[in-house]
């Protein structure tokens, strides 16, 4: 069975992912060595240690996130989260910087790496050279690729390999993507911030929500239709005589149906996104897939997912697996 | 597409609108001290953002609460008498209900627009966060007020929980599953 690894932005969303039947959990400090360094979210060291003893009592995995992009003069946040991490147990962690990589390998070399997608490893020769010099175990893709891609890559790696599942979507190629900063001034890969909710605001104009990002009006989202989130990528603009989501539409995605191929693709690890969200949607989306992976490895037919009203837009993709976008 | 949460009926909104608001008040504040005490990491998880005023709306009931998580105090004014707040959420009550009892998600409410949100969009997101993680339990927090009469006001509670449709109780503990 492929391993599903599950987000906790909480520690209470980590004791939900597992007792939903998550093989490994990933989670971040709270502050900015992690890509989802929200408000309210994430884990301070001895919740850190707490939650992989939970996890460990109970057989599943923590993957620590410390995979934002170091600051010049600011690289001892990076090394603490490391020791810490490895302080508390962690199975893992997950990083995309090349010098916290090298750092990593030497002043950490019992804790394993995995290489996070912020790092954009989307071929063969990059992803051996990341094995190969720092000693990577694990790589998780970027959501760029389609399944026949992602065979190919496995075809020439001796690393394990990880893609995501369910959940958020980026589209853009993650760690290089600075639509956030140019907005914001802040983005997820040196902040551990995309779009900013300290810069976002909403406000009923008439029958319309309106949100907007740094003061820019990105969304004007009519009565009964879903809100998305303040993203630019997902945003709605108009160039030329064009008006619409030039970038992507509001969706998330889900490729439940994809499991079978993706195994066959040699994928070792499944990953669901959300470290943002709710204890109550990651028990959900958690079972479900689960209970999908039961199904795959039984030979039974893969349960019909109905999770879409959980996702941004109300609506799924495959993304790139199935390249079918415009 | 709104999800399809039970709403207070319109009827019980209006017979609702007479009542003295202290004894009710009272009664809050009570609760909020208690679940402050009982999870303090749920002020130290909103960090920067535990003195700002969260006006709570329920729009199915004719009133608002003004929780400001420093002090800690839930305060309840009457719809058209608004106190001055820095953060604004709104949806029925059965929305503030599930999300505090594990029963649904913030975000998943938002993207159906059963909740808005409107002025400090970090203030709300920390509040949601730290709530998520804290575990509230409605009915445990009231129960343990109740005293000698604890066991016959969770019954009900549990009763009033099946007739409405309102999570009541935490929804995402088995043993607690009713």
């Amino acid at each position: 069975m492929m391993e599903l690894v599950c987000p906790a932005g909480t520690p209470a969303a980590l004791r939900a992912a597992i007792e939903a039947g998550a093989h490994s959990v990933y989670c971040g400090f709270a502050d900015e060595t992690n890509a989802r360094n929200f408000p309210g979210l994430n884990f301070n060291r001895e919740e850190m240690a707490e939650g992989v003893a939970f996890a460990h009592a109970r057989g599943a995995r923590v993957l620590v996130a410390i995979n934002t992009f170091p600051r010049a003069g600011g690289e001892p946040l990076w090394h603490r989260a490391l020791a810490d991490a490895e302080r508390a147990g962690a199975d893992a962690v997950i990083l995309a910087d090349i010098g916290l990589l090298a750092y990593a390998a030497e002043r950490h070399p019992g804790l394993r790496r995995h290489l996070s997608v912020q790092a954009a490893a989307a071929n063969p020769d990059a992803i051996n050279f990341y094995a190969d010099a720092f000693g990577v175990k694990r790589v998780v893709l970027p959501r760029v690729l389609t399944v026949e891609e992602i065979a190919a890559i496995n075809r020439e790696v001796e690393v394990e390999t990880e893609v995501f599942i369910f959940g958020g979507l980026c589209v853009m190629a993650e760690g290089r993507c600075s639509l956030s900063s140019w907005v914001t001034g802040k983005s997820p890969n040196m902040n551990g911030v995309c779009s900013p909710a300290s810069h976002v605001s909403y406000a009923e104009d008439g029958q319309e929500l309106v949100a907007r990002l740094g003061g820019y009006t990105i969304h004007r989202t009519p009565k009964g239709a879903p809100a998305p989130y303040p993203t630019l990528c997902k945003g709605c603009f108009t160039s030329g005589e064009q008006t619409g989501h030039l970038f992507e539409d509001p969706v998330s995605l889900d490729a439940t149906r994809l499991i079978p191929q993706l195994g066959r693709a040699g994928v070792r690890a499944l990953k669901i996104e959300g470290r943002q969200r709710s204890r109550a949607y990651v028990a959900q989306v958690v079972r479900a897939f689960r209970a999908a992976f039961e199904a795959e490895a039984a030979g039974r037919p893969l349960p019909e997912s109905a999770l879409a009203r959980l996702s941004e837009g109300q609506a799924a993709t495959t993304g790139a697996y199935s390249k079918t976008w415009r | 597409m709104a999800t399809l949460l039970p709403r207070v009926p319109r009827v019980i909104s209006l017979a609702a609108l007479p009542l003295p608001l202290p004894p009710l008040e009272h009664l809050l504040a009570l609760v909020a001290r208690r679940m402050a005490r009982a999870r303090p990491e749920m002020v130290r998880r909103l960090g920067e953002h535990a003195g700002r005023r969260f006006l709570i709306d329920p729009v199915d009931l004719p009133f608002v609460l003004l929780l400001r998580p420093q002090e800690p105090s839930l305060n309840i004014h009457r719809r058209h008498l608004l106190p001055a707040h820095d953060a604004r959420l709104a949806g029925p009550l059965a929305a503030f209900l599930a999300m505090m009892h594990g029963a649904a998600d913030g975000d998943a409410l938002f993207f159906s627009r059963d909740l808005t949100v409107e002025g400090d969009t970090a203030a709300i997101l920390a509040l949601r966060n730290a709530m998520d993680d804290a575990e509230l339990d409605l009915t445990e927090a009231l129960s343990a007020l109740a005293g000698p009469f604890a066991g016959p006001l969770r019954q009900a509670l549990g009763a009033a929980e099946r007739a409405t449709g309102l999570a009541l109780h935490r929804m995402d503990r088995p043993e607690a599953c009713r």
